[in-house]
């Protein structure tokens, strides 16, 4: 790390150094704190594992109710290795890819929208309340009415679930901005449209980037419904599939695949915020 | 009443805002005006309606009554001509210390070519003592340096004139201190027109040349002092016995103004209490 000349000018000078460091991340890290951020990062795993464990051998359940890890492990790479899971991975994982894009697409602006304008949010909150609230999966039989059983409508089920979750998070956002920073450009003579790209956009991004995370968390959580939808392929199709033929273990793997998938996804979604957002004060 | 080198008028200024209880007035029937290089300071409690009387000059608010005006025309609406500081600074947080000096000056309203951009912002970074933080982020800031930001950021666009409100009352009284003398400074170096709202009369002694005595609310003007130390003010007059001396007779008329607010607020709150 740099070294200051001149000490005392608190976290400032800290972070131009480090600005100015570029290759912080090169810096070896000692072992105790290497080995400590490897047990962070197994430890509620290998809780979860233990757990699972525990309760298979604990006897209050039928054996034969419980597929071990490694017998769900052994299935996933069955699957794998004969390729259909990837298929269905990659199925999955497009649907809703395109159901959180449209969904944000049009969330972005609406919440704007809403946010900005106290008048409009009063008279639309119910009504976006209202359809917020309904479960995706009541909405199949008039989905497939109307779009048929083809990819459309699974995408359509899961643009309903980002659409409503992440509008929600935008307006709530943008009401809170504080005017105080409209005023300083005001004042330092910015026309609308000025404060509008200026300040308002970058204030908003924020809000945009939380609203699309949790547009991506509700669609992983709302995918088992849409593939309800005639899906072939997909993650929820194979869970379906398994449970009619009760293959426990593919059950248990499908589910994993999708918390694992949404998990990596949302990892990489925080990553890229906290690179676009290093303005930003935060407490973690 | 308007001479040549008049610049803000009130002319029976009246505020009244609508609220639960029926309407309030805030400002009532103020008259002032504001000569070009006054450096003028509004002393009075909180919640006397100095805050919207600096509103008004901003362009953020419109009188009920009476008329606020630049050079002879209504106040409409907020300009470049007219910069403010906020007590909470209020600089970009997502722009780094230059990107906030350099905001102004890419607006339209005050646009000047790169270079000249790039010549003004280093030239406020080096006057203001943030050179070294050029491209820091306002999180890593004390607020101090926060409110240097601030200040190089409305310097920037050269501005007539300055409208500060309570700039200094969230920094400790160090901090406090050392703002004062680089504002006296500044303006060595470049004269504004300035308004300060402040609840220290210490301050509005040591800064202006002219201080408003505000009263409890609706905002009156109880006392006008004329500040009588000359320019370029030092570090040496807060120590001058004629300083001490002024300081201390101030005081005590701005503390029975203080006390009345007291009294109010304590007889409004009961009033409240006995209608529940």
């Amino acid at each position: 790390m740099t070294v200051s000349p001149s000490a005392g000018h608190g976290n400032a000078e800290r972070s131009a150094a480090r600005d100015q460091a570029p290759h912080r991340r090169s810096r070896p890290v000692p072992v105790m704190r290497w080995l400590r951020r490897v047990a962070m990062f197994l430890g509620p795993w290998l809780m979860v594992l233990a757990f699972w464990y525990a309760i298979r051998y604990s006897g209050f359940f039928e054996p034969g109710l419980i597929p071990t890890p490694g017998q769900v492990a052994a299935r996933f790479w069955d699957m794998l290795s004969r390729g259909e899971l990837l298929i269905d991975m990659y199925m999955s994982t497009q649907r809703v890819f395109v159901g959180v894009a449209l969904g944000t697409a049009c969330a972005v602006p609406v919440g704007f929208l809403l946010g900005w304008y106290k008048g409009l949010r009063s008279f639309m909150d119910p009504l976006i309340n209202f359809f917020r609230a309904l479960p995706p999966i009541a909405l199949i039989p008039l989905v497939i009415v109307y779009f048929g059983i083809g990819e459309t409508a699974k995408v359509v089920i899961l643009f309903y679930a980002a659409f409503f979750a992440s509008v929600i998070v935008m307006y709530e956002g943008i009401s809170q901005i504080s005017p105080l920073y409209i005023r300083v450009a005001q004042t330092l003579g910015a026309s609308d449209f000025e404060i509008f790209y200026r300040v308002i956009i970058p204030l908003a991004v924020p809000h945009a980037l939380t609203a699309l995370r949790v547009a991506l968390g509700v669609a992983w959580a709302t995918l088992v419904a849409s593939e309800l939808v005639a899906a072939q392929e997909g993650l929820g199709a194979v869970i379906q599939d398994a449970s009619a033929y009760f293959q426990l273990d593919t059950i248990y793997m499908g589910i994993i695949c999708i918390g694992f998938i949404a998990l990596a996804m949302d990892l990489a979604l925080r990553r890229l915020t906290r690179r676009l957002l290093s303005w930003q004060e935060r407490n973690d | 009443m308007t001479s040549s080198d008049t610049r803000i008028v009130f002319d029976g200024v009246s505020k009244t805002f609508d609220t639960d209880n029926g309407p309030l007035t805030v400002v009532d029937d103020v008259s002032f005006s504001v000569g070009d290089g006054d450096f003028i300071s509004l002393v009075g409690p909180s919640g006397c309606g100095k805050t919207t009387m600096l509103n008004m000059v901003a362009g953020f608010m419109q009188p009920s009554a009476g008329t606020v005006t630049l050079d002879g025309e209504p106040i409409r609406g907020p300009g470049a001509e007219r910069g403010m500081m906020f007590q909470d600074y209020g600089v970009f947080p997502w722009l780094s210390v230059e990107d906030n000096i350099a905001f102004g000056l890419k607006l339209k309203a005050n646009r000047v070519s790169a270079a000249e951009r790039r010549r003004t912002v280093d030239h406020f970074m080096e006057l203001m003592g943030l050179a070294e933080f050029r491209k820091a982020y306002p999180k890593t800031l004390s607020g101090g340096m926060r409110q240097r930001l601030a200040l190089a950021r409305a310097y920037a666009v050269n501005p007539q004139f300055l409208l500060m409100d309570e700039p200094f009352g969230a920094l400790d009284a160090q901090t406090r201190t050392a703002m004062q003398d680089l504002l006296l400074n500044v303006m060595g170096e470049v004269r504004k027109t300035v308004m300060l709202i402040t609840h220290s009369v210490e301050e509005a002694l040591y800064l202006s040349s002219r201080m408003l005595v505000i009263s409890a609310r609706p905002s009156r003007i109880r006392r006008v002092i004329e500040v009588p130390f000359p320019f370029p003010r030092t570090e040496a007059l807060r120590d001058a016995p004629e300083f001490a001396e002024l300081r201390s007779e101030v005081r005590d008329m701005v503390m029975r103004e203080y006390a009345a607010q007291e009294d109010q607020a304590r007889s409004a709150t009961a009033a409240r209490t006995q209608q529940a």
